[in-house]
């Protein structure tokens, strides 16, 4: 009894504790209501999910390997294991969710799929399942994050897309997010917005959530492999709204002994003024549609965030990671700009596998946490670093 | 009774509601424009708490809300200036905002603070009818303090029956599946939406905004309706060359008669 009255779920409203929700205008209300009374049948839908199995199988590449990372292993005196999902096809987690949510839209009947996009791994992945399945595609993107992701901005030109620049605030991804919702109000009828985090009105998160919970999924039979034992002693993932954590950490939510450890953007450092540390910075409000925790004045203004990640650059976390937060099921670290670089060198040069600059931060918290010679980590390859390879020259060039 | 019920019991045609954002074009603008408004006979105003992410808004009221928070606009200040204001003006004022912003100054403590500065109304356009009814409503029914829902061309039945229900003083009807200030004209799709509302004869009064810009879209509307909101067009005429008293009641007369009085 006390296990099931402590599981970790969503409730019918959309609420993990006190956080979701959807507070949205009432201009997106019958889209929403659309989608919420779908995704659930949906899940349990054998077609549907057949096809989804057989296009994560042999469209994306799935399963992801979990690969027994020996040489960072030995560097920090424990087991370490790497979750691949670099290696899926376009080159990040991303893809899971945007699988789902295509046979979705194909489901509802829409011609018209739009997204926003942080670092583009979202983007790119949104672009290519509408190409897959011959459906207009637009994408928002921060002008700042426009430039400093180019090669995810051509890869989405190529694939078909329109990359729309989103101009207000700070030209990232909150503000894309705003104005990808402006177009789904524009357009209610025939347009499906795939969101590409577990953030915004219920039932995203959880639906979000649910597509990536593939990756923890194939983690539990892969460890019982490779260790003997589904459950590792940790899980690390960084976290921006905090869809590749929650794929991660989803089928191990309720495993008490498993600790979850989310690692947030800090910039130039927490207190610089120019972070992204949500849960360090934030409080209670509302964004994007969803109760959570979100950096804001005193009045409620959402502030700015910074990192030099794309993707890590959000002022919100998804309500599931507020709420794993607040009750202290999650632990969170964060890294900071610096951190990130350095890490993204010694990753690659200890197993050969540049990291996007989002994965990078969580392996910068390598170095802040001592574990037993014993344990089992796993740490969640979130993309791969391609994208990011001006980023990574540019350190290179003036550190060595 | 507040102004907003004296005000339909009044009148209940032709209802005027324009809506600026506090703060624009400067930081002290709102007392001259509540003035020039009462002035000019408008029915209703509506004032914008300016937000950082006004989901719900195009581009003209975003950024007129950039530039009234550039411009040091708080909410304890639209307060201060709104208390000023109400000495002098017997206008029903609204005010119109996101939920995060009542949820950060404390709701309950919000809403008593409104109603004691003054303020006839709220629109929260991201507040969920469920939470309201559940947790609100019957503060604002004890404050006697109106409350409008929207309505836009997708909502069902059942659900306009809800906002009905809970809404006080008006139901707030969204003209056409948008967001404010990017549509111009009235299409013959709207005009049947216009239809198909009006003939549910609804209890309450019901103004019709987004996409309102001039004298004829305001006369379309107020045969569908009792009424008007406009926003975009009036930010957009007030952010002149021109003394802002003038461009006021220029813009006013305009939208009421479709003529500028020499």
């Amino acid at each position: 009894m006390n296990k099931l009255r402590d599981k970790i779920s969503v409730d019918e409203q959309g609420y993990y504790g006190e956080f979701g929700g959807a507070y949205i205008p009432e201009m997106l209300y019958g889209n929403v209501e659309e989608i919420r009374k779908v995704y659930v049948s949906f899940w349990q839908d054998k077609a549907f999910k057949q096809e989804f199995d057989d296009l994560l199988k042999d469209f994306v590449g799935r399963p992801s390997p979990l690969y027994h990372a020996k040489r960072l292993s030995e560097k920090f005196k424990t087991n370490i294991y790497l979750k691949r999902e670099d290696l899926n096809h376009t080159g990040s987690h991303k893809i899971n969710n945007t699988i789902g949510q295509i046979l979705l839209a194909k489901k509802l009947n829409k011609k018209r799929i739009i997204a926003e996009t942080g670092a583009g791994q979202h983007g790119v992945a949104t672009a290519t399942v509408c190409a897959l399945m011959g459906l207009e595609c637009i994408v928002y993107m921060g002008s700042v994050d426009i430039e400093r992701q180019a090669p995810n901005v051509s890869r989405m030109k190529m694939l078909g897309a329109e990359v729309r620049p989103a101009l207000s605030g700070s030209k990232t991804l909150k503000d894309a997010t705003n104005e990808a919702i402006r177009d789904w109000i524009n357009n209610p009828l025939d347009t499906h917005y795939i969101i590409g985090s577990v953030v915004g009105p219920h039932p995203y998160p959880d639906m979000v959530a649910k597509f990536q919970s593939v990756i923890s999924e194939e983690m539990k039979w892969q460890l019982k492999e490779k260790t003997g034992n589904e459950n590792p002693d940790a899980i690390i993932a960084c976290i921006g709204g905090g869809s590749n954590a929650a794929g991660a950490f989803y089928h191990y939510l309720n495993e008490k002994d498993v600790r979850l450890i989310a690692v947030e953007a800090a910039g130039h450092g927490i207190d610089s003024g120019e972070s992204a540390a949500t849960s360090v910075l934030g409080t209670k409000g509302v964004i994007h549609g969803s109760r959570t925790l979100l950096m804001q004045t005193e009045e409620g203004q959402i502030i700015e965030p910074y990192s030099i990640s794309a993707g890590l650059d959000y002022p919100g976390i998804g309500p599931l990671h507020a709420h794993l937060i607040e009750t202290k099921r999650a632990e969170t670290y964060a890294a900071t700009d610096k951190e990130a670089l350095q890490a993204a060198l010694e990753i690659t040069r200890l197993e050969g596998i540049i990291p996007a600059l989002e994965t990078a931060h969580a392996f910068a918290v390598l170095h802040k946490i001592s574990f037993n010679k014993a344990d089992v980590v796993v740490l969640n390859v979130s993309g791969r670093g391609d994208k990011d390879l001006a980023n990574y020259i540019k350190f290179i060039e003036t550190n060595e | 009774m507040n102004r907003i019920d004296k005000l339909f019991i009044k009148k209940n045609k032709d209802i005027l509601n324009i809506y600026f954002t506090a703060g624009f074009p400067n930081l002290e603008s709102t007392g001259v424009i509540l003035e020039k408004l009462s002035d000019a006979s408008v029915d209703l105003v509506e004032i914008g708490m300016p937000y950082s992410d006004p989901l719900a808004d195009g581009p003209t009221i975003q950024n007129s809300g950039q530039k009234a928070l550039a411009n040091g606009m708080s909410i304890k200040h639209l307060f201060k200036q709104i208390e000023v204001a109400r000495k002098t003006i017997d206008t029903p004022l609204i005010l119109m905002g996101y939920f995060n912003q009542v949820m950060q100054y404390g709701e309950e403590k919000f809403f008593r603070k409104i109603k004691e500065i003054g303020v006839d109304g709220l629109i929260l356009p991201d507040m969920p009818l469920h939470i309201y009814e559940r947790a609100y409503r019957s503060l604002f029914e004890e404050l006697d303090l109106g409350i409008s829902f929207l309505i836009s061309p997708q909502t069902d039945f059942e659900r306009i029956k809800k906002i009905e229900e809970l809404s006080r003083g008006f139901i707030y009807m969204v003209s056409s599946a948008s967001i404010t200030g990017v549509k111009n004209g009235i299409d013959a799709k709207q005009i049947k939406y216009f239809e198909r509302i009006n003939s549910l004869h609804l209890t309450k009064p019901v103004l019709i905004g987004f996409g309102i810009s001039d004298n004829k879209s305001f006369r379309t509307a107020c045969e569908y309706s009792n009424g008007a909101i406009i926003g975009s067009a009036f930010i957009k005429a007030i952010n002149s060359e021109e003394p802002i008293e003038q461009s006021i009641s220029n813009f006013i007369n305009k939208i009421r008669f479709d003529t500028i009085p020499v």
